[in-house]
């Protein structure tokens, strides 16, 4: 029992220098990284919290952003990116100072149960339907498209996750009033829309997908992706955000002067600039258009 | 009563029936196979010396450790349409996910037989030996002397099947109705803000749990109970 209990001991002891020799390295370079951020950037005088979509991360949007927003404004803004269903939710449940998410109906309903302040439209990007390159020809119809996916029973993986990009692909079928499940190998997948897009790829199937992250998956994917535009440009692709402030009255604790600075900074002209700048240099044309002041 | 409607509202509407169906098809396959490779595999090593056996036995407890989400990767890898084994389209099927399943598991069943025949199987092999048992008698003793450890094992591989959710999200795709199984559910539902359904689904899972330990320890007490007469 002696010797159980030295061994224990013993065991406890090692773990422990063991902690402290993990420990040592990291504070220098905490050290350095404020130092360098001392130099360089404002200091930060709080966070601004944020619940987006997958898509403004994936992206690489709002690591573009945050920085500039800094600088100009002082807060430090960090997110959590997840589906629109639950970056809603999330605002809903006072977790988060501001929500920046896709889906209109959903965002002016959060809006009138008293969730969020007021929406303001930001930028689009646009949708298209990916797939292989026969049996439908690419062309500018969503309808035609659809249509011919539905008829011939063609494999399509949808998102099926409640996301913005999901809300809008449901929506264009409920127009056509065809019922995807009709088709046999319509197949919902529950993952974000990288992993769906590799699976459209790999099953050969049609996907309806954000232009942004289809543009990303399609130039970084280290296993080639076998998939082609088949539809673009159509009036019911147009994907919009917006951007809403958790209303203070509901939860008195969230930074409420961080959010409103955000959405003026993110309104104003100079910032919706770099917002249409954004991607050119390395996919040769951009992912967002600003619309902000818009109806949209 | 209401709970109860709901409950069942939950079980039809958000394919929950079909995630069970999913989840046990897979797990029972799974275990299946790894059982007999587990059991055959911990047996051998347990009689066979060779060279390499200590590197052998190494690499069984280091893949005990392995995490489930590597392995769902190479397997993946293994199964696309452009990988090794593309040509047998198992890439988002059961079948995939049940291969992935085995390698996790057979570790697991192999190292815990191995372990319980290293202490067992000599005196077993003795006493079989003394009797005048043949070599086949001799093996089918040593089993059935192990039983009790050997049904643990399986359970233990059981629950470690039903519990596995990353490589199965990996190589399944989570796709509903024919690869989503009870946990990537939860894991989706969870993504979505939805915690109903999900602990729903947990509660599934625990009682599933529980049966299945309940099942195997009245088992185990049963024929202990024979044994006494």
């Amino acid at each position: 029992m002696k010797k159980f209990m030295t061994i224990i001991s013993l065991m406890l002891f090692s773990l422990l220098v063991l902690t402290a020799c993990g420990q040592s390295p990291d504070k220098t370079t905490d050290e350095k990284t404020s130092q360098n951020s001392g130099a360089g950037a404002v200091e930060a005088k709080g966070v601004l919290l944020m619940s987006t979509t997958t898509s403004t991360q994936d992206t690489g949007l709002l690591d573009y952003l945050a920085p500039i927003f800094l600088k100009d404004t002082g807060w430090k803004l960090q997110w959590t990116a997840v589906g629109t269903g639950q970056a809603l939710k999330m605002g809903q449940d006072g977790n988060v100072d501001i929500v920046l998410c896709h889906a209109k109906a959903s965002e002016e309903a959060f809006v009138e149960k008293g969730y969020g302040v007021k929406r303001y439209p930001v930028m689009f990007n646009d949708f298209v339907v990916v797939g292989p390159a026969q049996p439908i020809e690419a062309n500018k119809d969503i309808h035609t498209v659809f249509d011919q996916i539905n008829s011939q029973q063609l494999a399509f993986i949808s998102r099926g996750d409640d996301s913005g990009t999901d809300k809008a692909e449901k929506a264009i079928w409920a127009s056509l009033k065809i019922d995807p499940k009709t088709n046999e190998n319509y197949m919902k997948s529950g993952q974000g829309m990288g992993d769906t897009l590799a699976m459209a790829s790999e099953k050969k199937a049609y996907c309806f997908a954000d232009r942004g992250t289809w543009l990303k998956i399609k130039n970084d994917s280290t296993v080639k992706v076998d998939l082609n535009i088949i539809c673009e440009g159509d009036a019911l692709l147009k994907n919009q955000y917006g951007v809403i402030a958790v209303n203070p009255q509901k939860y008195p604790t969230i930074n409420n002067q961080a959010a409103n600075d955000f959405i003026n900074w993110i309104c104003s002209d100079r910032v919706q600039k770099l917002i249409a700048q954004y991607g050119i240099d390395k996919y040769g044309q951009a992912l967002f258009t600003p619309n902000a002041g818009t109806n949209s | 009563m209401d709970i109860i409607n709901e409950a069942m509202r939950i079980f039809t509407d958000a394919g929950i029936g079909d995630a069970v169906r999913v989840t046990l098809a897979m797990a029972l396959a799974s275990v299946t196979i790894s059982a007999f490779l587990g059991i055959a595999l911990g047996i051998l090593l347990e009689q066979c010396h060779f060279p390499g056996k200590r590197i052998l036995i190494r690499i069984n407890h280091t893949l005990l450790g392995i995490p489930p989400v590597v392995v769902g990767l190479l397997v993946y890898l293994l199964l696309m349409r452009n990988g090794p084994l593309g040509a047998f389209a198992l890439l988002f099927t059961i079948k995939g996910m049940v291969l992935a399943q085995i390698i996790i598991i057979t570790p697991i069943i192999t190292s815990m037989v191995y372990s319980y025949a290293f202490t067992t199987a000599p005196a077993v092999r003795a006493f079989a030996v003394t009797m005048g048992a043949s070599k086949w008698q001799t093996q089918i003793l040593t089993i059935k002397e192990m039983k009790y450890e050997i049904y643990f094992a399986i359970v233990t591989g059981f629950g470690r099947a039903i519990s596995e959710v990353g490589s199965v999200m990996l190589v399944g795709g989570n796709i509903e109705g024919r690869t989503r199984t009870m946990t990537t559910a939860i894991s989706m539902l969870k993504s979505q803000g939805i915690y109903t359904e999900g602990v729903t689904l947990g509660v599934l899972l625990l009682v599933f749990a529980f049966i299945l330990q309940w099942a195997a320890e009245s088992f185990q007490k049963r024929e202990l109970e024979n044994e006494n007469y």
